[in-house]
């Protein structure tokens, strides 16, 4: 739908193109708004509806990483990393919490690692506030520097992708190694309160579900604004032809470093919400095989297209329950069949396929490519 | 609610394996409260995000009264909320570092004053002083070390070294640890490795000639199924510590032995946490019986003191802490990689979860928590 905006081929949107993009755009937010919001809470289970919540959040991270993959052309194999910062930010404000609940000074696995004093880098998380502004301002930040860093040296395709893959190896070895400042494999877990709210309870849950919905649609809709923007079309031409946009006098490496940013900090917002959800963190969450199945979320959804991982988010997401519950001893060899016949018969993704049918249908000559198609025929992985 | 898929699904199949023996078995006698019992199994794919949501599927969804589940601590620290006032219990079959006490879960197998603290007390006895603490970088190991540490240091001994590896791949070269221990002058090296690590440690061991007769070595994650896998040849003679062998001579583990080779095959073999698993499945079911229900509270007033001949020996489940007695055996690993018992407790010991019996342990004491 979004390719509409792309008539004006090579001319920045006016305005008013902008108007009629965005409203187009508000259809889908609707639409999810409604099934998300309204019909899942009245036909699911608590427990299912905890499981929405938790895809939801890998819907989250699926939109940032679409900005850098799909639109930007930057695969990040490490979104993880961004994930876990989010995550572990919030986790460690919960975990306080809950020690100070029992009377403790610091958390459980601390006593048990010899520790007696919060190290000084958990203190800041014991404002509430100040945890949830690190939820998005740190990986944000971080990416940022990182991103400066990489991109500034021109690094790029597949070389970008190895070094953000070492970074979430890197991280999660971090975090597993110095258990007495994290709480090693074991993750932090057993969080029991949040805003003074009892984090077992069904009314909580429910809050955060409804909490999770919304900063779904947000994202998406700022994802949506970015990609319509100017700043968007700069994306999308470094994405077809990264030296043609530097000569032309933009700095790309800044650009790619704020859209790597912005899709570390909807990672982060993402970490958060799955944190307090599923009542867990841990480098298992957060390390390289995670790190690649955000990746194939886009990938099955269609990339390019923002309503594309949202739906591979929530179709994957849900296809892994529903057949490790039916086949708990071989479900990995269907999940796996899944991801590869995916890919294969749609290359463009399930968003992708549709979009181009509905080309087809109704007869448009597509000289402009969908986003989607054209990342297919790019070079960048 | 095992992991089928993953790194840990060579340990943890077995474990489900005897689960669904002991459940086969119970209610070919008959089931409990003349139902059957009727298992449903899910993966927990070796992730602790995953056994978290198998756990809630469990509880919530399928309102199951009972969970025999996880092996990693990691898993069993995820699923520890879900099971917190909910109206299901865990069994949690496998040895691990003791400092926990739910009243939701039941720990099935030892805590550390079952087979840490008497191994070290054992191994003293044979006249070992300097120790070596080799292990995986998790919290199991730097758990265990600590206890180690304070019980050696209180009863004269020294710890010459400590070295941790990363738990998840790559940790293949111990040319580095072995030099170290070479120089160190230690003459026992307590090895707390977890998985793979174990292979190549080993096999490195005895490439630099460090044979058991040489140095002695004693392991708490080395059972039948992992030193067959390591290979007896390069373990003969290594010690190891548990609760239950395959060998253990007592009519309750030929009859268990038995009944595991026919279904699974004659190839197959016992160990402890599989033994645990069998056993945890009997004493639910007997608890449900004796409460002729399968509602928490009653089971749990049920289970409490209660007493099963299990292949191990005569289990009881402790009134204060959900742990059960169980009998410490100190094994010697033969060449066909089954374990001969070289030494045990006359009687069952009493989980001390807390180690609150020792006076050496007061630090580890005081994490109690207090209700």
């Amino acid at each position: 739908m979004e390719q509409t905006i792309g008539t004006q081929r090579g001319l920045a949107p006016t305005p008013a193109s902008r108007l009629i993009g965005l409203a187009q755009g508000l259809l889908p937010v609707v639409v999810l708004a409604v099934v998300l919001g309204v019909i899942a809470p009245m036909v699911l289970s608590d427990f299912r509806l905890s499981l929405l919540g938790k895809f939801m959040c890998f819907a989250m991270i699926a939109i940032g990483l679409d900005l850098i993959w799909g639109y930007t052309g930057m695969l990040s194999l490490g979104h993880g990393v961004w994930f876990g910062l989010g995550g572990y930010a919030l986790a460690m404000h919960m975990k306080i919490v809950a020690a100070q609940e029992l009377g403790d000074p610091i958390p459980d696995f601390m006593t048990w690692s010899g520790i007696h004093a919060l190290p000084f880098f958990w203190k800041p998380f014991v404002s509430l506030p100040v945890s949830l502004a690190a939820v998005v301002l740190v990986p944000g930040i971080l990416a940022f520097c990182f991103g400066l860093l990489v991109f500034r040296s021109r690094v790029k395709g597949a070389y970008f992708s190895i070094i953000t893959q070492a970074l979430a190896l890197s991280l999660s070895i971090m975090i597993v190694g110095k258990q007495e400042w994290t709480g090693g494999t074991n993750g932090l877990t057993s969080y029991t309160s949040l805003f003074g709210m009892n984090l077992m309870s069904p009314a909580t849950q429910h809050t955060l579900y409804y909490a999770t919905v919304i900063a779904l649609l947000v994202i998406y809709l700022a994802a949506k604004w970015i990609v319509s923007s100017p700043f968007g079309r700069v994306m999308i031409a470094i994405r077809d032809d990264e030296d043609r946009v530097r000569f032309t006098g933009y700095n790309v490496g800044v650009v790619k470093a704020i859209v790597f940013a912005i899709s570390a900090m909807f990672a982060g917002v993402a970490g958060a919400l799955f944190a307090t959800q599923v009542g867990i963190i841990s480098p298992a969450d957060i390390a390289i095989v995670p790190s690649i199945e955000f990746v194939l979320l886009v990938a099955v959804g269609g990339r390019g297209t923002l309503l594309g991982p949202i739906i591979g988010a929530l179709l994957v997401g849900g296809a892994r329950s529903a057949l490790s519950e039916n086949f708990p001893a071989s479900w990995q060899f269907f999940y796996g069949a899944l991801f590869v016949g995916a890919v294969l018969l749609f290359p463009a993704g399930l968003v992708g396929v549709v979009q181009q049918q509905w080309k087809r249908w109704r007869g448009k000559s597509s000289k402009i490519a969908t986003p989607a198609s054209m990342a297919v025929s790019t070079e960048e992985v | 609610m095992h992991s089928l898929s993953g790194v840990m699904s060579i340990s943890e199949k077995a474990v489900v394996d005897a689960e669904q023996l002991a459940i086969a078995e119970i209610n070919a006698a008959g089931g409990v409260n003349g139902k059957k019992m009727v298992p449903i199994v899910e993966d927990g794919a070796s992730d602790p995000a995953t056994f978290a949501e198998k756990a809630k599927k469990l509880v919530q969804s399928d309102k199951v009264p009972v969970v025999f589940g996880c092996w990693t601590s990691s898993s069993r620290k995820a699923v520890r909320p879900v099971f917190k006032g909910s109206a299901s219990l865990l069994f949690y079959p496998v040895q691990y570092e003791g400092l926990e006490m739910d009243s939701n879960i039941y720990y099935i197998g030892a805590t550390t004053n079952q087979q840490i603290v008497p191994s070290v007390e054992y191994l003293m006895g044979q006249g070992k002083k300097n120790f070596f603490l080799l292990g995986s970088d998790y919290v199991f190991p730097r758990t265990a070390n600590g206890i180690i540490k304070a019980q050696v240091g209180a009863a004269g001994g020294k710890i010459l070294g400590e070295e941790y590896v990363p738990l998840s791949g790559g940790s293949n070269d111990f040319s580095t640890v072995i030099s170290k221990i070479k120089s160190s002058g230690t003459d026992i090296v307590y090895n707390t490795l977890n998985g793979d690590s174990n292979v190549a440690f080993f096999k490195q061991l005895r490439d630099a000639g460090l044979t058991a007769d040489k140095l002695t070595t004693c392991s708490v994650s080395i059972a039948e199924e992992e030193a067959r896998a390591i290979g007896g040849d390069i373990l003969k003679d290594h010690l190891v510590a548990w609760n239950y062998y395959q060998t253990t001579k007592l009519p309750a583990n030929d009859k268990f032995v038995a009944a595991y080779k026919a279904k699974f095959g004659a190839n197959r073999v016992t160990g402890d946490p599989i033994e645990a698993a069998y056993t945890g499945v009997y004493l639910w079911s007997m608890a449900a019986n004796k409460a002729k229900s399968t509602d928490v509270a009653e089971v749990r007033k049920a289970l409490s003191g209660l007493t099963f001949e299990a292949p191990e020996g005569t289990v009881t489940v402790s009134p204060k802490n959900n742990h059960i007695s169980k009998t410490f055996r100190m094994g010697k690993i033969r060449t066909d990689g089954l374990i001969d018992e070289i030494y045990a407790t006359p009687k069952p010991v009493e989980p001390d979860p807390f180690l609150e019996t020792y006076p050496w342990a007061k630090e580890f004491a005081k994490q109690k928590p207090a209700s």
